[in-house]
């Protein structure tokens, strides 16, 4: 349906097309559920479980040590903004599994977080760089409420499946809802497909 | 779809707007729509909005929408909208930041500016099924005119002895204001806790980014555990 007199206010004029639904915005807006966790470095660490087993733990040095991945792209959140050209800089969940000596597992991941959070992604989706643990937004430390020190980064998904103060991936043979998918938001989340909600 | 009912202008930045939707009432405390717009030639502009009523048997909806400097959805609501007019609404969306007449915890609601809209659907609907586990609200506005829904909150507070009202004014006040007049701080939350013996086991959060954050970061520090603290942000 049409509304006669609207018009938009298209300032912004993308450099290039942004997803369905979505409008361009400058700044970087915050969204989360619930508090900024406080998070301490020092006995912060992340572990990745595969089959009940953890497969591998790693300290904030020890992912500092392993090779780094700069990922420069558009971010699309399903609150209706999207940022181009940000620059991320973390480790691949590639680096992670061969650090781990562990060849790729099909299936689902759900991630898991300081603060309760958890979403899922299928697995493909974190694989050949497509999916990192980001620390560098902009060549500074991840600020806290963008969800550093370590988010996830998926960035052809929906924001939500970043999951902020990321501490574990957990991966399962069977898709399984997360936080927001619990509460009727997409299992998938691709911002082209505009899948927000179930059934999209 | 939703056909606009009534619009009322409720501060210099807000009008609320009422709209018709066949299964308005069916929907938790909390939730929100999505509008969409659609230009002549095709563009379109989406924004979600907090329901303001209370959940119930009708199929009308209230939501409240604040004027945003270069808004192109809130600017055409203020500019354009009249009733009759037909606007595309999915919802209701969203299902964290939602409050149920099952909700028997003490709670505290901090509300900054708009950020009302979704709080006073949970205390319209707290009210009308005469919930009286202990609630307070913290209200933070820039001046007297901000102070959305003022005289509702009043006469709630007055026929329901479990609800404390407490609002805040930081920028310009009149001669005659008697509360508080700096921005919310641990020192206002902690003494409007004495004040009101509310001792919170849930938190509902609203409003602007930097607000919800810094009130959220207060309230760990009152005590509250992080998966007590429920928050939604307004703006984009």
């Amino acid at each position: 349906m049409i509304n006669d007199n609207f018009f938009g206010r298209r300032k912004n004029t993308p450099t290039r097309p942004v997803p369905p639904g979505q409008y361009l915005e400058d700044g970087f807006p915050v969204l989360s559920a619930g508090p900024t966790p406080r998070v301490d470095i020092n006995t912060w660490d992340f572990s990745i479980e595969i089959a009940g087993e953890t497969i591998g733990t790693w300290s904030w040095d020890s992912l500092n040590s392993l090779e780094q991945t700069d990922i420069h792209t558009d971010i699309h959140c399903v609150t209706k903004w999207s940022k181009q050209d940000t620059n991320w800089r973390g480790v691949a969940i590639d680096t992670l599994l061969a650090d781990a000596q562990i060849s790729p597992p099909d299936g689902y991941v759900m991630a898991y977080c300081d603060g309760g959070y958890t979403t899922n992604i299928p697995a493909k989706d974190l694989m050949d760089g497509k999916g990192i643990l980001a620390h560098t937004y902009e060549n500074k430390p991840l600020p806290a409420e963008h969800g550093g020190p370590v988010r996830l980064f998926i960035p052809h998904l929906y924001l939500w499946k970043s999951a902020k103060w990321i501490r574990r991936l957990r991966f399962m043979e069977k898709d399984e809802p997360g936080f927001w998918e619990g509460y009727g938001y997409h299992m998938y989340g691709d911002p082209w497909l505009e899948q927000r909600y179930n059934g999209d | 779809m939703a056909t606009v009912t009534k619009v009322r202008v409720a501060s210099d930045r807000v009008k609320l707007f009422t709209l018709e939707v066949p299964t308005g009432g069916n929907f938790k405390a909390g939730q929100h729509y999505d509008v969409r717009l659609t230009a002549p030639d095709g563009y379109q502009a989406q924004r979600s909005y907090s329901l303001a009523s209370s959940p119930g048997d009708t199929n009308l909806i209230e939501i409240a929408i604040e004027l945003i400097d270069d808004g192109e959805v809130s600017s055409y609501f203020h500019d354009s909208v009249e009733p009759g007019e037909m606007i595309e609404v999915r919802g209701p969306i969203g299902g964290h930041f939602t409050w149920e007449p099952s909700h028997t915890k003490s709670s505290i609601f901090v509300a900054g500016g708009s950020g009302i809209a979704p709080i006073i659907s949970m205390l319209r609907h707290r009210f009308t099924v005469k919930n009286n586990a202990p609630a307070l609200l913290l209200f933070s506005v820039r001046t007297e005119d901000d102070i959305l829904y003022r005289e509702e909150l009043e006469r709630m507070s007055d026929n329901d002895p479990s609800l404390h009202v407490v609002t805040t004014i930081t920028r310009g006040t009149s001669k005659d204001w008697i509360g508080n007049t700096r921005r919310i701080d641990q020192g206002m939350i902690d003494s409007a806790l004495v004040n009101t013996g509310v001792k919170p086991e849930s938190a509902y959060v609203c409003g602007g980014s930097g607000f919800v954050e810094s009130i959220a970061d207060i309230l760990l520090d009152t005590g509250l555990d992080f998966n007590q603290i429920h928050i939604e942000r307004f703006g984009p």
